[in-house]
C-alpha cells in the first residue's frame, strides 16, 4: 500500500488528473468539516505561514545538523543531475531548431547563438530545472515525512531528543535552496551544448566561435536576475514539499496525498515566484 | 505461556512496602475537536512494575501515552513524571524526561533510509552524549543481542519480518537505558508464537533494565504474561483495575465479554 503511494510519489510525472481528485476529495472533506471555504483557505494560508516562520527560525539554532544537510545535498544533486542534464540539453536542441527559421527571414542566423543562450540563461534554465525538481524533489520530500508521519517515525526522532524540524526540515529547505542554483547553472550549460549541437545540425560552427557568439549578447545583468531568482525556486520547492509531508494525516493514504500536493502547490508557486521576479527585474533595468 | 505467568508469580515485588510512583496521571483529559477520546484519567505506575492497559482499540490508550511523552498536549490534569509535572515544563527539562522514558511505537517507526546500526546510534549519539564510539558499538551490540538479533547490524528496516522490526525497535528504545518503559500495542499483529516472545523480551527488559513498564495493548495473551497490575479503559475513563485473577474472576459483562472474546481466538 505505502510502497503503491511512494512509487507514485516519485514519478515525476504524475497524472494531472488523479492530482485533480485527490485534492477536490482533501477540499470537500475539509469543507465538510469546517463548512466555510474562506476560513479554510486563510487557515491553510496561515499555517503555511506558521510553518516557514518556524523553520527559519530554527535555522539559525545552535546545534545545526550539518551531517544530514550533507546527505540532503548529496541526495538532491544526486537524484536529479541525469535527468537536468538531458533535459538541459534537449532543450537546447529543440530551441535552436525552431529559432533558426524564424532569424534565417531576416537573415540573422549569427545571432541565434546568442538568442538561444539569452533564453535557456534568463528563463528555460531555471523554470524548467525548477519544475523538474518540484516533480522530483518536491514529491520526494512529501512522500518520504508523510509516510515518516504516518509510520511514527517523526514521533520516534522527537521522543529521541531530536527537533525533528531541525533536522528533517531546516536541512531539506536549506538543501532545496542551495542545490536548486547549482543544478541550473548545470541546466544552463547543457542547454547551451545543445543549442551548439543543434546549430551545427544546419551548418558548421566550431564550439570557440558558438560560444563566443553566445556571450556577446549576455551580460552580468541578465545572469544575476536569473541565479537570484532559482534560490527562490529552491526555497519554495523545500517548504512546500516538507510542509505538505510533515503535515501528512494520519492513514497511509495521505501520503499519496502529500506528494500530490507537494508537486502541484510547488509547480504552481515555481510559476508565481516567476512572475514576480520577472516583473521585478523589468522595473530595475 | 503457563511457564511465563509461573515466573511472573515468583518475581512480583513486595506489595507490603511503600511503593515509590514514578508516573503519577491525575484528571487527564483530551479531545480531538468533538470527539471525547479521555474524559478523566487517573493513573500510577509503581517503581519497577509492569503496568498493563487494556482496551478496545479507538479507546485511546496511544493517546494516553503519547500524552506522558508531551507528543500530545493534554486538555487538563496533571502528569508527573518521576515527580516532574510534565504538561507545563518548559523545552529542555522535556527533553530531559524524554530521555528517561524509552517508547515503542505501535509501529515500530524504523528509521527506514537508515540501517539497523544506524537506527541504534541514532538516540544513543543524541541522548547519551557521554558516550564515545567503541562504547557506543558495544552498547548497540549488546542490545541486539538482549533481543536475540545480534546479527542484524548492517541490514535494512524493509528486509526484517514483523516481529524482527518490533525487536529492533525495542532494542533501539533499551540502548539509552531508560527508567520507564512505554509499550503501544507490542504484539499487534504478529503471530502467537512470535507474540509470546516478544512477552518474554519485555520481561527480561523488565528484569534487566529494571525499568517500569506500560504496556499497551488489546491481547490478553500478552496481558497475561506480563502483567502485575491491568488497568481496562473504556470510554475515557478508567473502567477497572486489579491483577490478572481479578480480570479473571469477573462477572462484569464488558470484562468478561473482552476475555472471553479473545479467549475463543
Ligand atoms: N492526532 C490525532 N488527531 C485526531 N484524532 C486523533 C489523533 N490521535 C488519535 N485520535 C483519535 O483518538 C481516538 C483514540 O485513538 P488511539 O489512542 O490511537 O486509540 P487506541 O486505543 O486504539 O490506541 C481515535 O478515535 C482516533 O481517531
Ligand atoms: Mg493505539
Amino acid at each position: 500500500m505505502k510502497n503503491k503511494y511512494i512509487i507514485l510519489a516519485l514519478n515525476p510525472v504524475v497524472k494531472a488528473k488523479d492530482i485533480v481528485s485527490m485534492q477536490t476529495v482533501r477540499l470537500a472533506e475539509k469543507v465538510v468539516e469546517k463548512k466555510n471555504i474562506a476560513t479554510l483557505f486563510f487557515s491553510d494560508l496561515g499555517n503555511r505561514a506558521l510553518f516557514v516562520a518556524r523553520t527559519t527560525k530554527e535555522m539559525f539554532s545552535r546545534d545545526f545538523e550539518f551531517r544530514e544537510f550533507l546527505r540532503q545535498c548529496f541526495e538532491i544533486g544526486n537524484k536529479s543531475f541525469g535527468l537536468i542534464a538531458i533535459t538541459g540539453g534537449i532543450m537546447g536542441v529543440v530551441l535552436t531548431i525552431q529559432s533558426r527559421p524564424a532569424l534565417a527571414e531576416f537573415g540573422a542566423v549569427t545571432m541565434l547563438p546568442g538568442m538561444v543562450a539569452l533564453s535557456i540563461i534568463r528563463e528555460i534554465g531555471p523554470v524548467i530545472t525548477a519544475l523538474i525538481l518540484a516533480g522530483k524533489i518536491g514529491s520526494g520530500m512529501g512522500a518520504e515525512l508523510g509516510s515518516m508521519k504516518v509510520t511514527e517515525q517523526i514521533d520516534a526522532m522527537e521522543v529521541s531528543a531530536t527537533n525533528p524540524m531541525r533536522y528533517l526540515v531546516v536541512t531539506r529547505v536549506l538543501a532545496a535552496t542551495l542545490m536548486l542554483p547549482l543544478l541550473v547553472l548545470f541546466a544552463d550549460f547543457f542547454g547551451i551544448l545543445g543549442s551548439w549541437i543543434g546549430v551545427n545540425i544546419k551548418g558548421d560552427v566550431s564550439f570557440v566561435l558558438f560560444i563566443s557568439q553566445a556571450f556577446t549578447s549576455i551580460d552580468f545583468l541578465d545572469f544575476l536576475p536569473a541565479l537570484v531568482k532559482t534560490f527562490f525556486f529552491g526555497a519554495v520547492i523545500g517548504f512546500v514539499g516538507c510542509y505538505e509531508g510533515y503535515n501528512a494525516g494520519r492513514g497511509t493514504e495521505s501520503v499519496g496525498i502529500a506528494a500530490n500536493s507537494a508537486v502541484v502547490v510547488s509547480s504552481l508557486l515555481v510559476i508565481i515566484v516567476d512572475l514576480i521576479a520577472v516583473q521585478i527585474t523589468d522595473m530595475m533595468l | 505461556m503457563k511457564d511465563i505467568q509461573e515466573e511472573r508469580k515468583t518475581m512480583k515485588p513486595d506489595a507490603s512496602t511503600e511503593r515509590e510512583v514514578v508516573i503519577d496521571i491525575k484528571n487527564l483529559k483530551k479531545s480531538f475537536g468533538k470527539l471525547d477520546v479521555l474524559t478523566n484519567i487517573h493513573l500510577k505506575l509503581y517503581k519497577g512494575e509492569n503496568l498493563v492497559v487494556l482496551g478496545k482499540s479507538g479507546t485511546g490508550k496511544s493517546v494516553l501515552i503519547k500524552c506522558i511523552v508531551r507528543l500530545l498536549d493534554p486538555d487538563s490534569g496533571t502528569i508527573e513524571v518521576l515527580g516532574q509535572e510534565v504538561s507545563t515544563m518548559n523545552n529542555k527539562d522535556l527533553e530531559n524526561v524524554r530521555k528517561k522514558i524509552g517508547f515503542l511505537f505501535q509501529s515500530g517507526a524504523l528509521y527506514d533510509s537508515m540501517t539497523v546500526k544506524q537506527n541504534l546510534e541514532f538516540p544513543v549519539n543524541r541522548i547519551r552524549k557521554d558516550l564515545k564510539g567503541p562504547v557506543i558499538l558495544q552498547k548497540i551490540e549488546e542490545a541486539l543481542a538482549n533481543v536475540g538479533l545480534p546479527d542484524a547490524l548492517n541490514t535494512m528496516p524493509s528486509e526484517l519480518s514483523g516481529g524482527m522490526r518490533k525487536r529492533i525497535s525495542l532494542a533501539r528504545t533499551i540502548v539509552v537505558d531508560p527508567l520507564i518503559m512505554l509499550y503501544d500495542e507490542p504484539t499487534t499483529g504478529l503471530d502467537p508464537v512470535t507474540s509470546d516472545e516478544i512477552s518474554l523480551l519485555i520481561n527480561e527488559v523488565q528484569k534487566k533494565y529494571k525499568t517500569s513498564s506500560i504496556i499497551i495493548t488489546h491481547d490478553i495473551e500478552c496481558a497475561r504474561a506480563t502483567a502485575d497490575r491491568i488497568i481496562m479503559l473504556s470510554e475515557g475513563e478508567v473502567y477497572y483495575e486489579g491483577t490478572i485473577e481479578d480480570f479473571d474472576n469477573s462477572t462484569d459483562p464488558l470484562i468478561s465479554s473482552f476475555f472471553k472474546k479473545q479467549n475463543h481466538e
